[in-house]
């Protein structure tokens, strides 16, 4: 019998008050219960609207089918056919403006739970599934992929379980990329991460730390050394600053350097060597996915208060709707339609608050969002003794710059022939965000599909 | 693992490793640094490249006992190894083409200095060597200094070893002798390169200096380690550490070298009781 509730499953999180000083996860998942009562208002829709908005077209029907029997590792089995980091997509992916956006139950009431559905039915079978992971049979190729973020992972595991023999050269101590240093614990904790990485060892993958390509090594003598093909999933890691005065004071960071110091160096915790400085009150700059990680990681270090500043209106902030109303429900401020004009000094070299503007929304520009312009004398200092810049970032420029004929465009991204990945460069693929600029972990991951696919074609080709 | 296969004491606060990372020793540049981890909980800190042996595979970095984390690799010996080391980072120094340089440094600077004063050496070109200290336990380097300059100047704050003086004095009264050079390289303590700066500014002498602000990644991911150079901002780890000296704002690298002084005390006190529980 369908489930005819116009409203989703809600999930279960934990109390904002308590949640907003912790870092354990927000979100604690559906229980079987609730999961079968979920899928029950899917409609099975024989035209599957919903796979349309997904960007690796998992069969959503059909998975969701599978809950509904109870058969959780068989809806696994599906999901798994298109994506292999379903208990990432299921907890990170803006579902509201991908599969959700286009399912029929939306269009009256809320869409299925989909992205809540995918997460459960990951979660079932990493604590269920006992069987050992397949070591597949060698094809004696080898390829190697730059960069361990969710592109690159994909595209190593793809080709290892098509027999290749891969060594993944990560520039950090670990693994993960964004999904490690970026995005914090209470949104993805570092288990999952961790885990779909031991997978990928245990495949035979060969996951290189501390090996910065460009530096220590460069794609050409990694052809060199016997590389076939060569995958670059090096990401969008170069933060933009403002450039307003006051911007190298102490105490403002990018949100890179400060998420890194959160997540990666553990700096939250007692006992870690890294430093982080404790605020009193702390303006986040920006309207994403990181700002608002950046605002919560800062809330739960402690801070009396904090600022979201965001030049738009917030119907034009990127991040996900789930982390704007997470981030509101933890007591966060939402100054909208304010755009810092420089940074004051304390008197003591640190940050003593940020003088703003109040904007004013005009014509739409050419992305079809109305361009924010200045209200005349609005100006005014919002307090703040840390400042967090979260603006945007662009592809790293080393890879460009130590890569022979490596094609990029004006905004540094690689520039790749078509949706194989493929480069300038013969036996160079390359995907995610250094491809894209910064973007999503789906299509990140989708990229890396796509690659291994083609690298497969193009060495048996050969 | 990163084995150290080779622990020396220059003196009281400074020491020297070799530590086995045989990819890095093939590309390393005098100039360039490396980024270590001492432990899981660790955090990274950047050495420079102070030698290296591509056929040994190893890699010489000289750090001075500062805080926790230098407190911590002190405790390290021969044999025990170091949780990460990646690199090389960061532009080697440009070397080619000077005919006549003096290189200036100070303290442990010096162990940065060096391996570009031998380079230059090898390369060719006439070297002027002028390196300061406190005092004469802190002297490090002189023979190695001896070897590859044309010229040694050692000045001590206290006039216990060398001549009493600044390396600025000592650069100041080369340069009225007479001395021509292409090129000044200043490296050391902030404060005794802005000087060195401003001095060689008056004389018109290029200068090139060599950055150490607070870093993390050293991959360009972060921009904690951002300067201003002539009115722009550089990242240090990939765009230097050596830049125009005559353009760095270097009151502000003071400034931004400060950020954590708390944190740093505190955890260098913790680290200290933490080894004398130890040791007892
Ligand atoms: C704070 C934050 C929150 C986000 N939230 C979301 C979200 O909720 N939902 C969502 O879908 N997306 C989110 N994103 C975006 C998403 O994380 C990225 O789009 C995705 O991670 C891109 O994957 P990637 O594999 O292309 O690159 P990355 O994840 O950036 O990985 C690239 C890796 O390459 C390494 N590397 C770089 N250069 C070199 C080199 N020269 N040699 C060796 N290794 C190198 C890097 O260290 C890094 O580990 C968020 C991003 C951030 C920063
Ligand atoms: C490119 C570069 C090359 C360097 N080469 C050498 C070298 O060859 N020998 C040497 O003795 N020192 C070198 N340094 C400085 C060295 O990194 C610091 O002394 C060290 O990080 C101090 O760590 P600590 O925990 O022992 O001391 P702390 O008490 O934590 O810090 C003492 C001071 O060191 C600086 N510092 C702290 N953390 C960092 C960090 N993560 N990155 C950079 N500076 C920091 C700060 O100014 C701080 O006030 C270099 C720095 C850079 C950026
Ligand atoms: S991967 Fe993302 S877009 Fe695709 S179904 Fe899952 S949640 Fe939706
Ligand atoms: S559109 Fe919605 S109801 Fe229809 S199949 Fe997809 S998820 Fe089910
Ligand atoms: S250390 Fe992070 S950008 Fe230089
Ligand atoms: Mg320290």
């Amino acid at each position: 019998m369908a489930n005819m509730s116009l409203k989703k499953n809600e999930m279960p999180v934990q109390d904002p008050s308590v949640r907003r000083r912790n870092f354990e996860e927000v979100a604690l998942g559906y229980t079987p219960e609730q999961a079968v009562d979920e899928a029950n208002r899917c409609l099975n829709c024989k035209n599957k609207p919903c796979v349309g908005g997904c960007p690796v077209a998992i069969d959503i029907p059909a998975f969701i089918a599978k809950i509904k029997e109870q058969d959780f590792e068989g809806a696994y089995q599906i999901i798994h056919k298109s994506s292999s980091l379903p208990a990432v997509c299921g907890r990170v992916c803006p579902q509201e403006t991908q599969c959700e956006s286009k399912c029929v139950r939306g269009i009256k009431g809320e869409p299925v739970a989909i992205g809540r559905l995918e997460r459960f039915v990951a979660d079932w079978h990493m604590a269920h599934n006992k069987e050992e992971v397949k070591v597949p049979k060698q094809n004696g190729h080898r390829v190697a992929v730059i960069g361990a973020g969710p592109a690159g992972l994909t595209c190593a595991g793809d080709l290892a379980k098509r027999g290749y023999k891969v060594s993944v050269f990560e520039a950090l101590h670990t693994a993960g990329g964004v999904l490690v240093y970026g995005i914090p614990q209470f949104r993805l904790p570092k288990e999952i991460v961790g885990k779909e990485i031991d997978n990928l060892k245990a495949m035979g993958v060969d996951i290189e730390t501390n090996m910065v390509i460009g530096r220590i090594e460069s794609i050409d003598e990694l052809f060199d050394q016997g590389f076939e093909a060569v995958f670059i999933g090096t990401g969008a890691g170069l933060p933009r600053f403002m450039n307003i005065p006051g911007e190298n004071l102490k105490g403002v960071y990018s949100a890179n350097e400060f998420l890194t110091r959160v997540n990666l160096m553990k700096a939250y915790k007692e006992g870690s060597d890294t430093p982080i400085q404790h605020s009193r009150h702390v303006a986040v700059v920006g309207g994403g996915n990181v700002a608002m990680d950046a605002a919560r990681c800062a809330m739960r270090l402690g801070a009396e208060k904090v600022s979201i500043v965001y030049r738009r209106s917030e119907k034009e902030m990127p991040a996900r709707l789930e982390e704007v109303e997470h981030a509101k429900e933890e007591g966060i401020d939402f100054h909208v339609l304010t755009n810092p004009v420089e940074i004051v000094n304390d008197g003591n070299g640190f940050v003593g608050g940020m003088k703003c503007v109040k904007m004013e929304l005009g014509e739409p520009d050419e992305s079809g969002r109305r361009s924010p312009v200045v209200v005349e004398g609005s100006e005014f200092i919002l307090d703040c003794d840390c400042v967090v810049m979260s603006i945007g970032t662009s592809p790293n420029p080393l890879i460009k710059n130590t890569t022979k004929n490596l094609e990029v465009n004006r905004r540094g991204c690689i520039v790749t022939q078509d949706d194989s990945g493929l480069t300038s460069r013969e036996g160079v693929y390359a995907g995610g965000d250094a491809v894209t600029g910064a973007a999503t972990v789906i299509l990140a991951m989708g990229a890396g599909k796509s690659a291994a696919q083609a690298i497969d074609e193009y060495l048996q080709g050969k | 693992m990163y084995r150290i296969v080779k622990k020396k004491s220059l003196n009281p606060t400074v020491t020297l490793m070799e530590i086995e990372a045989p990819l890095v020793a093939k590309k390393a540049e005098p100039g360039q640094f490396i980024i270590l981890r001492v432990d899981e909980n660790g955090e990274r800190i950047p050495l420079t490249v102070a030698d290296y042996d591509r056929e040994k595979g190893t890699i010489t970095i000289i750090f001075q006992i500062v805080g926790a984390t230098t407190e911590k690799l002190n405790h390290l010996n021969e044999g025990d190894s170091l949780h990460d080391f990646v690199g090389p980072l960061g532009v080697p120094s440009h070397v080619e083409g000077l005919k006549k340089v003096a290189v200036v440094g100070g303290g442990v600077g010096c162990a940065i200095a060096y391996p570009i004063a031998k380079k230059l050496h090898e390369l060719g070109a006439e070297v002027h060597s002028i390196v300061g200290f406190r005092n004469k336990d802190l002297v490090i380097l002189e023979d190695e200094f001896n070897a590859v300059s044309d010229k040694l100047c050692i000045r001590t704050d206290d006039g216990s070893y060398g001549d009493k003086g600044l390396v600025t004095d000592a650069l100041k009264a080369l340069i009225d002798a007479g001395e021509q050079y292409d090129e000044v390289i200043a490296i050391g303590p902030l404060i005794m390169m802005k000087f060195v700066c401003k001095l060689t500014k008056e004389y018109g002498i290029k200068t090139v200096v060599s950055m150490n602000p607070i870093m993390i990644d050293g991959t360009g991911m972060c921009g904690g380690c951002r300067l201003s150079v002539g009115g722009e901002t550089k990242f240090a780890c990939v765009d230097g550490p050596d830049f125009d000296g005559h353009l760095v704002d270097f009151d502000e690298a003071m400034e931004r070298a400060t950020m954590y002084k708390d944190f740093e005390r505190h955890q260098y006190e913790d680290t200290c009781n933490l080894f004398k529980k130890e040791v007892k």
